[in-house]
């Protein structure tokens, strides 16, 4: 009984509460299960299961804080659990940044639970990756691949009122296929709440076409080129920059959004026009929790309209130190696309690279938010619309903000890494030396 | 938290890191819970001869049991303020066996008879369904007995038994130093592990080992409000597999660097470095910016340990070069029919790098690795020429050699354990030579130090590093700090143009105390030694951008 139902949840938190003696007291319960299926050269190599559940009290004292977890719910763990986060907040230093708890909140209903998911068993695991690795094994290519699923909740209360409860359900799924001779690898990778949404044999057969389409690559120059990104691409950028707009760091000077002699670039128009980044946790693609790390609702944001910079990530802190109301911080963030698909993007393009992901990302300077990293799995020469030959891998060097100035055109979305990422036709990408990695 | 998420976090700012909640592994507990022993050995030896045979008795060929209790202390603080402290416990067994030749894990928290009875019984229903789809047996290369040993890391001062005051003071003393020589903001950690590991296995080994590793470091910022630009400089400590006593900034163990400050041997000054660190990075919003082109680097052991671990640590990896980790990590360039061939030229003559789960003061450093096998020192490159990989119990076999090289792993209890990196370093070069003799005959050149920015590619041939500090090196003199460096080489290219080694007095650690392996990931600490290095002729790019 790794999921509790909300009743069960309330009940057990309102028990914790009534045994607490702090100013104020936090309780989460968490608890579900978490599966995996791994395999390597067309044989599983590792697969597991694993339930947990975990009750964790925060007490606090004034502006101190403690907290302890316990993995049993009787009456004697839950006293415990409660004397010794009360004992180590008696000993622990002020945090003068300290915020009281919340009381109640109105939390959105969400859609993050799908009982599929909540259903997969080690069968159905080993049916995804046979689905996979059958059709790799019967092309004579090399399959290796990963399944993790999720099925589970949380619930938080505390002493001020606040009660809130979530059931969600994830699976994330990534296959890399290489031909025999080590010349090819394709990749493709999806995540969805339901897993019915997932076909593995329709996403091993994308990897399978790279594979076999980017043999024997040729080298081309490295330079600035015109790059079709699929989503997956542009989901590896585009993260780093919608994961950045943090007030706090912008008013302190330390960020690409601070603005020279003081103050931040909030209201300043930072990118093309059609670049619009918003969040909203009732998206059918990518549905949200109900409320952030602070316990704050999640609710509809916009945080770039036509290339303007509208709201940062305030915390609960940072917002009441400014005099501003606090954003809360979405787990997903959408960018607006358009109607092209990948093909029309290729068509329409005279020369150009097409890059099917990303690989190695680290940052070399966050004044700018430059990034380096390389090419992954598949990338293609374009030439007067068509795809011409696979080329060996680029290392580039560039920043997600250029690149949004950058726009030739943004097409069909698709869900990555629990965002909602458009593919991107970007000009002037720089690649900077090249790569013999296949 | 999602394992993955593990992983990412070596890319995290250390402010990001204090409050997501991520570096803590376990259940909160207080700091004086971390000094209670756990049980004694004899009661760990009577819990796992209930594995061994609950294993056995249903038909287990091989079994491994591991009771371990890891115990981490992590400190935060930013500027004047303490802004995290947490103190972490996890206790369990993870029971690993081979049936109809195939390998089953299972793991549990629930340390009592019954719970590890059930566990090795699991394993064991593991294994044997997992055998329908295995294509070749599991071969164990032998491994013998041990009997009933232990092993400690030789620490003078278990950082746990130092009162958090005492270690907060320090971090706070550290920052006020960053701040009083102009910082603008700063953040500093201390980090501590002790694993507790009791392994014993079928083949008569009883071990205890008692493992601590150590990593104090921050981030120094400095702002120029009127120009807009910030710039940060890191700590030069490493994390060692050492004691409380590494934060005693020996004068022994301070050298003089070209640069005109202070690097740190086997133990740090934290304060002085947080000072220096301050004036670096004001120093760093008015460097010059470098032209790029070909240049002699010079390379610090503080950050040439990252570019070995990256470009020689990861590609001799034989699981990797297997094709094991292929949809994750990547494969690796170091192919077999390279290392057959005998003389496969990976870097130049004088690149003698040496892979050891041995040396002192190592994160590296144990007595026995996760599968009973006691550790040792191997040959990786010799004169330049690729010589061996890094293999365990099951792999060596392919290598035709007939004993593990001691190098496996699990990061916990509940991890399944599996090949890591032991420490992979530079020997020192056999003729007398400092840094400074080193750079007197350099014309035109970069000295780089500390770990910046890394990234190489799936198979470990082209890479980009950045680092912390750069100085010019104009005829045989440094003159002055450059900004916006980053050099970008390919992995052969690279080390066949290593063509100075300093000499052992230069000798130092640096270390990864994250480094990520495997889906769900694991982490691992790797020490990496080296003496200052000299490469000629690569490729530098600017890395300086208008937004």
């Amino acid at each position: 009984m790794a999921i509790l139902t909300k009743e069960e949840a309330k009940q057990i938190i309102d028990k914790v509460l009534s045994y607490a003696k702090a100013d104020e007291t936090e309780v989460t319960i968490y608890g579900g299960r978490t599966g995996n299926i791994r395999y390597a050269r067309n044989s599983v190599s590792t697969s597991g299961e694993t339930n947990e559940i975990g009750l964790n009290v925060t007490s606090v004292f004034g502006k101190k804080s403690g907290s302890s977890t316990i993995n049993e719910l009787d009456d004697e763990s839950l006293k415990k659990a409660v004397a010794r986060a009360e004992e180590i907040a008696q000993l622990a230093p002020e945090n003068p940044e300290y915020m009281p708890m919340l009381g109640p909140q109105e939390y959105v209903e969400s859609k993050t639970f799908v009982s599929a998911t909540d259903q997969i068993n080690p069968d159905k695991r080993a049916q995804i990756a046979a689905d996979s690795i059958g059709p790799s094994s019967e092309k004579n290519l090399t399959a290796a691949g990963y399944l993790e699923d999720f099925s589970g909740f949380v619930a938080q209360g505390n002493s001020k009122g606040l009660f809130g409860y979530n059931k969600s359900t994830s699976v994330d799924f990534s296959i890399t296929v290489r031909t025999v001779d080590g010349t090819g690898s394709g990749y493709a990778i999806r995540d969805f709440n339901d897993v019915s949404l997932l076909n593995s044999k329709d996403v091993t057969n994308i990897a399978m076409q790279k594979a076999q389409a980017s043999q024997n690559a040729q080298a081309i120059e490295p330079g600035k080129y015109t790059v079709i990104l699929e989503p997956t691409a542009a989901g590896d950028l585009m993260g780093l920059l919608t994961r950045s707009l943090e007030a706090r760091s912008a008013d302190e000077g330390r960020s690409f959004l601070s603005k020279k002699g003081g103050g931040t670039r909030l209201g300043e128009k930072l990118f093309d026009e059609r670049v619009t980044i918003y969040s909203d946790p009732l998206s059918p693609q990518i549905p949200g929790a109900p409320w952030d790390n602070e316990g704050y609702p999640q609710k509809p944001m916009k945080w770039v309209e036509n290339g303007v910079v509208k709201n940062m990530f305030y915390s609960r802190y940072w917002a009441e130190k400014q005099g501003v109301e606090p954003t809360g911080r979405p787990s997903g963030m959408i960018i607006a696309g358009g109607d092209q698909s990948i093909a029309d993007m290729v068509k329409s393009t005279e020369r150009g690279i097409l890059v099917t992901r990303f690989w190695y990302i680290r940052a070399v300077d966050p004044q700018t938010l430059l990034y380096t990293g390389l090419t992954r799995d598949g990338t293609f020469y374009i030439e007067n619309g068509q795809i011409k030959f696979p080329v060996k891998n680029f290392r580039f060097n560039e920043s997600p903000i250029i690149m949004l100035n950058n726009i030739e055109a943004l097409g069909q979305q698709q869900r990555v890494g629990g965002d909602l990422i458009p593919a991107m036709k970007i000009r002037d990408f720089t690649f900077t030396s090249l790569s013999d990695a296949v | 938290m999602k394992r993955r998420d593990f992983i990412h976090l070596s890319g995290m700012g250390l402010g990001a890191l204090a409050t997501s909640g991520l570096v803590m592994m376990g259940n909160p507990v207080s700091a004086e819970r971390l000094l209670e022993p756990g049980i004694d050995a004899a009661a760990k030896k009577v819990l796992a001869d209930i594995a061994l045979n609950s294993a056995k008795a249903k038909g287990a060929a091989y079994t491994d049991v591991r009771i371990g209790r890891y115990l981490r202390q992590n400190l935060f603080t930013r500027d004047k303020n303490v802004q995290n402290i947490s103190n972490g416990e996890t206790f369990g067994v993870g029971i690993r066996v081979i049936a109809n030749g195939t390998w089953g894990f299972s793991s549990t928290s629930d340390v009592s008879p019954d719970g590890i009875k059930k566990c090795a019984e699991n394993a064991v229903a593991i294994a044997k369904a997992n055998s329908k789809l295995q294509k070749e047996p599991v071969e164990l290369a032998p491994e013998p007995g041990h009997g009933e040993v232990t092993w400690n890391t030789p620490i003078r001062k278990n950082a746990l038994e130092i009162p958090v005051k005492e270690k907060i003071d320090l971090l706070l003393k550290a920052n006020n130093a960053a701040i009083d020589n102009g910082a603008a903001f700063v953040n500093s950690a201390l980090f501590m592990i002790n694993e507790q590991k009791y392994f014993a296995s079928t083949d008569g080994s009883y071990i205890d080992q008692d493992i601590h590793r150590i990593w104090p470091t921050f981030t120094v910022t400095a702002v120029n409000k009127e120009s807009g630009g910030f710039r940060t400089r890191q700590a030069l400590s490493a994390p060692m597999g050492m004691g409380y006593e590494y934060m005693d900034g020996l004068a022994e163990d301070k050298i003089m660097n070209p640069a005109g400050f202070n690097s740190y041997k086997n133990t740090y000054d934290i304060v002085e470095d947080a000072s220096e660190a301050a004036k670096h990075a004001q120093e760093k919003i008015a460097a010059k910016s470098v032209i790029p082109g070909k240049y002699d680097l010079v390379l610090d052991p503080d950050h040439l340990g990252l570019t070995i671990h990256e470009s020689v640590g990861h590609p001799l990896e034989l699981d990797r070069v297997l094709g094991y980790e292929a949809n994750y990590a990547g494969t690796s360039f170091a192919t077999l029919d390279k290392w057959k061939s005998g003389d496969f030229k990976y870097g130049s003559d004088q690149v003698n790098i040496v892979a050891d789960k041995t040396q002192p003061f190592s994160l590296g450093n144990t007595g026995y690795d996760d599968e009973g096998v006691k550790t040792k020192e191997w040959d990786l490159i010799k004169n330049g020429v690729l010589v061996n990989y890094q293999a365990i119990r099951d792999q060596v076999g392919i290598l035709g050699e007939k004993e593990s090289h001691g190098c496996c792993f699990a990061d916990n209890w509940s991890s399944v354990q599996f090949q890591r990196m032991p420490n992979v370093s530079l020997r020192p070069g056999t003729e007398k030579l400092s840094p400074a003799e080193m750079i007197k005959n350099v014309e035109k050149g970069i000295y780089i130090l500390g770990r910046g920015s890394y990234s190489i590619d799936q198979q470990r041939y082209n890479f980009q590093f950045g680092g912390q500090l750069f100085y010019e090196i104009k005829n045989g003199e440094i003159a002055g700090m450059l900004e916006d460096v980053a050099y970008q080489s390919n992995t052969q290219e690279f080390w066949n143009s290593c063509s100075q080694i300093c000499d052992k007095d230069d000798y130092r650690f640096f270390g990864s105390f994250f480094d990520g392996k495997g889906q769900p990931s694991q982490s691992s600490a790797v020490s990496h030694g080296s003496s200052t290095t000299r490469f000629d002729g690569v490729n530098v790019i600017n890395t300086g951008r208008n937004i």
